[in-house]
């Protein structure tokens, strides 16, 4: 019978989307329960909170995870005005000729664009040839260099989703451009472009490659004291202790590697919270 | 013979390569509700659009010929398009209030405008509505979103944000086309109200409701004005046979 190879049909459809599915998650799973199941044991106040000792064998992180929000921190500060006022001049008021396309296209392309290019390029501008030397400031620049693109493609796309209706009623009603975004089309984009920030921040926070040349310190006696001094950063110290320093206990490496994972998906869970209430607020 | 408002000669428009509009010349007189009918696609909007220059924000738009807005030229090149949007409002087809509150939305208008007095901001807010006949209805609910309106209590609500920026002249692109009959009633209404203080074009599908709310009624078909006059004479004794057709229902 027909209905009888259809159904059967189906089902071997489902199964094979679903054994895709599991496939997918399934990793992840298992390594977030083994870091979790290695790591926890090491994670208490006193690793969060004190200096490492004993060649980083003993002690905490503190200054890998200071290190880290000062990187996160400075770098937002500079990619997401940059980031977004170059996408509201792209959606709003770029007139779509080749070189506008071109643009497009290259934005497109470099958010692929590995990162320890990022890193290679960081040294070579700010730490050499403007001389801010191996430092926060240029490690912070170079990680936001790194995140324009997705902060430039995400708010391109969030300020694209504002229905076209809006602008049109704006200038109707005797409005300037300028006016119409600021008031009409940013305020109704601003939930997307936040979300599309925090996940590029957090891409940013477990980066190696781009802080590597740029900031990150072998091991600092004390927290940096301002944006030109190097700082420690997790990523990097987890690599640290991962390969160079023999007989460590592997509590303390999973227990890093716990922490930076904890920050990272605390962001994305943030990000996901502020999307969600926004599309319970969204009634076009 | 008083001087008209609009002075339309020689317009040509473009989408791209497509030609929607074909030599329109025409008068618009102040004071009075002038209604454009004619099948879809036959450039009603398109003109209407070319009239507060919002077909700007289409990239492929292009016009040839003169839209004169008291002797101004409109698309000259020292024209502030703001100051024109300011005098000549729009009403749109669906109803588009902002996602914000009722109140809210008039208040943008006047924020662009650079008013900040609260008071003032108050009164604009009544009276618009006042004037709009939506009042009686949202005045304990002023915070609530617009969004949660009827179909035809949002576009009051839109006609009102629109006449709290004073304008001269109100645009109508069909402005009653996803609206229910009640509601239909009321806008008509409201047109007929508006005539005394406004010059009013209205755009529309309904040829019962150019008959009824419009002095003067002007056919379109595929791009061309076919016939311009007073709506008691297009509809009693057209002088073409095309529109005497469309509006016994023959085509369209």
């Amino acid at each position: 019978m027909g209905g009888v190879k259809t159904t059967t049909k189906q089902k071997i459809a489902f199964s094979v989307l679903f054994l895709c599915t599991l496939i997918v998650v399934l990793p992840v799973l298992f390594v977030l329960w083994a870091i979790l199941k290695g790591g926890a044991p090491a994670i208490n106040w006193q690793f969060l909170s004190t200096m490492p000792r004993e060649g980083m064998r003993e002690g905490g992180i503190y200054p890998a995870i200071i290190g880290t929000i000062y990187l996160v921190s400075l770098s937002v500060l500079f990619s997401l005005p940059i980031g977004l006022f170059a996408a509201i001049y792209l959606n709003e008021y770029a007139k779509d000729n080749l070189l506008t396309r071109l643009i497009r296209l290259a934005i497109v392309n470099l958010s692929g664009v590995s990162s320890v290019v990022y890193g290679l390029f960081g040294l070579a501008l700010f730490v050499n040839f403007l001389k801010f030397g191996v430092s926060i400031l240029s490690g912070a620049l170079t990680l936001a260099i790194m995140n324009l693109p997705v902060i430039i493609i995400a708010s391109t796309e969030a300020l694209a989703s504002v229905p076209f209706s809006f602008r049109e009623v704006s200038l109707s009603l005797g409005a300037s451009r300028w006016q119409t975004v600021r008031y009409s089309v940013l305020p109704n984009a601003i939930p997307g472009i936040l979300t599309g920030a925090i996940l590029s921040l957090a891409r940013a926070a477990g980066e190696t490659a781009p802080i590597l040349f740029t900031v990150a310190a072998f091991y600092l006696p004390k927290l940096p004291k301002s944006i030109f001094d190097q700082a420690m950063a997790l990523p990097y110290h987890l690599y640290i202790i991962s390969t160079q320093i023999p007989n460590i206990k592997t509590e303390v490496r999973y227990g890093t590697a716990l922490v930076l994972i904890g920050i990272v998906f605390s962001m994305n869970i943030f990000a996901v919270v502020i999307r969600a209430k926004f599309r319970k607020k969204k009634k076009w | 013979m008083v001087n008209p408002t609009f002075r339309i000669t020689g317009l040509d428009a473009f989408y791209g390569n497509k030609h929607v509009l074909k030599n329109i010349n025409i008068d618009i007189l102040p004071n009075a509700v002038t209604a454009l009918i004619g099948p879809s696609g036959c450039g009603k909007s398109t003109f209407i659009r070319s009239l507060n220059r919002i077909n700007d924000l289409i990239l492929t738009f292009r016009r040839e010929g003169k839209v004169c807005y008291h002797n101004q030229d409109i698309y000259a090149k020292d024209v502030d398009v703001v100051e024109l949007r300011r005098r000549v409002g729009m009403v749109f087809q669906k109803p588009n209030p902002f996602p914000k509150s009722i109140y809210d939305n008039i208040a943008y208008c006047l924020k662009v405008h650079g008013i900040k007095d609260k008071d003032k901001i108050d009164a604009t807010v009544e009276s618009s509505l006042k004037k709009a006949a939506l009042w009686d209805e949202v005045k304990n609910s002023l915070r609530q979103n617009a969004l949660t309106l009827s179909g035809g209590q949002q576009q009051r609500l839109c006609i009102a944000r629109t006449l709290a920026v004073e304008p001269e002249v109100i645009l109508f692109d069909e402005p009653c086309s996803s609206l229910d009959p009640i509601s239909t009633a009321k806008i008509e209404e409201l047109i007929h109200q508006l005539k005394q203080s406004y010059t009013l074009i209205i755009v529309t599908h309904n040829m019962q409701q150019a008959a009824r709310v419009s002095d003067f009624a002007g056919f379109f078909l595929l791009g061309e004005l076919i016939e311009f006059d007073k709506t008691d004479k297009i509809f009693t004794a057209p002088k073409d046979k095309r529109t005497e057709d469309y509006i016994t229902g023959r085509f369209g």
